[in-house]
């Protein structure tokens, strides 16, 4: 029986348990916001140690990126996110993932061509609309201010 | 109490995009993509910073929260030097994060290698 990848997910879907959907979102939720919560106490720490609000929210980013890329270099990121989906994806550490991951992937392809090329597939789509929504945003708090 | 609530706004901003992965035909990429994109607009419309100052850091390590910072970056940019913070408010605020990832990128890649396949 041939059929078109779009039926065959059909047809396999029929198979598998209703209940899979609230199982990944359930790993999602606690994954997800276990790392939450890490980040939550890295905060509570740089703010024991006398940073202002807005450099313990950069610290913070800066070291779950640090933990994210370590991970990833031991390979250990994506065996979490097998079972976590979203729940490792969403948090700043998955962007984390997707930019050291492919670095390491594409090393034996060249510094300049692999790693400082690859490093911004998944990156660089974010970055880039991430920026183009900000520039509208900061349009409209202008224009807001003029009126 | 404030664990509690990191606990459950990022799990919830997470599970979100679980139903979305299962659900749509979205992937990993555009996921990330539409979160960035969403936190600049929820921001902009003041709903992001109650969940913010509700969610702690479950509002702020989830991609939402980098669009948040873009955002609140511009704002403040506009705010203190009006029509160029348009242009430097938006990567000023998320720089840090942006050079970090690409630093701890570069190394992982010098120092390890490629998993045999």
């Amino acid at each position: 029986m041939r059929m078109n990848p779009a039926d065959y997910k059909a047809y396999a879907d029929s198979f598998s348990p209703p209940s899979k959907l609230w199982r990944n979102m359930l790993f999602a939720f606690v994954i997800g916001g276990g790392i939450c919560v890490l980040g939550e106490l890295l905060l509570t720490l740089f703010s024991t140690l006398g940073f202002e609000k807005d450099e313990c929210a950069t610290l913070n980013c800066i070291s779950l990126i640090f933990l994210s890329a370590l991970l990833t270099a031991f390979h250990l990121y994506d065996n979490i996110a097998k079972h976590a989906g979203a729940g490792t994806l969403v948090p700043i550490t998955g962007f984390a993932n997707a930019v050291v991951a492919p670095a390491i992937e594409f090393r034996p392809e060249g510094m300049v061509l692999g790693v400082g090329a690859k490093i911004f597939s998944i990156a660089g789509p974010v970055i880039t609309y991430g920026i183009i929504a900000s520039i509208l945003a900061g349009l409209c708090y202008y224009l807001g201010g003029l009126l | 109490m404030n664990y509690l609530q990191a606990f459950i706004t990022g799990g919830i901003l997470c599970a979100i995009g679980q139903f979305l992965i299962d659900k749509t035909k979205l992937t990993p990429a555009r996921i990330l993509v539409t979160y960035v994109v969403a936190g600049v607009f929820l921001h902009l419309f003041g709903i992001y910073q109650p969940i913010v100052d509700w969610g702690g850091a479950g509002a702020t390590v989830p991609l939402t929260g980098f669009g948040y910072s873009l955002a609140k970056g511009v704002e403040k940019a506009v705010a203190e030097q009006g029509f160029i913070g348009i242009f430097t408010g938006g990567l000023t605020a998320t720089a840090g994060g942006i050079a970090a990832v690409i630093l701890f990128a570069v190394v992982a890649s010098i120092l390890t290698k490629p998993k045999e396949k």
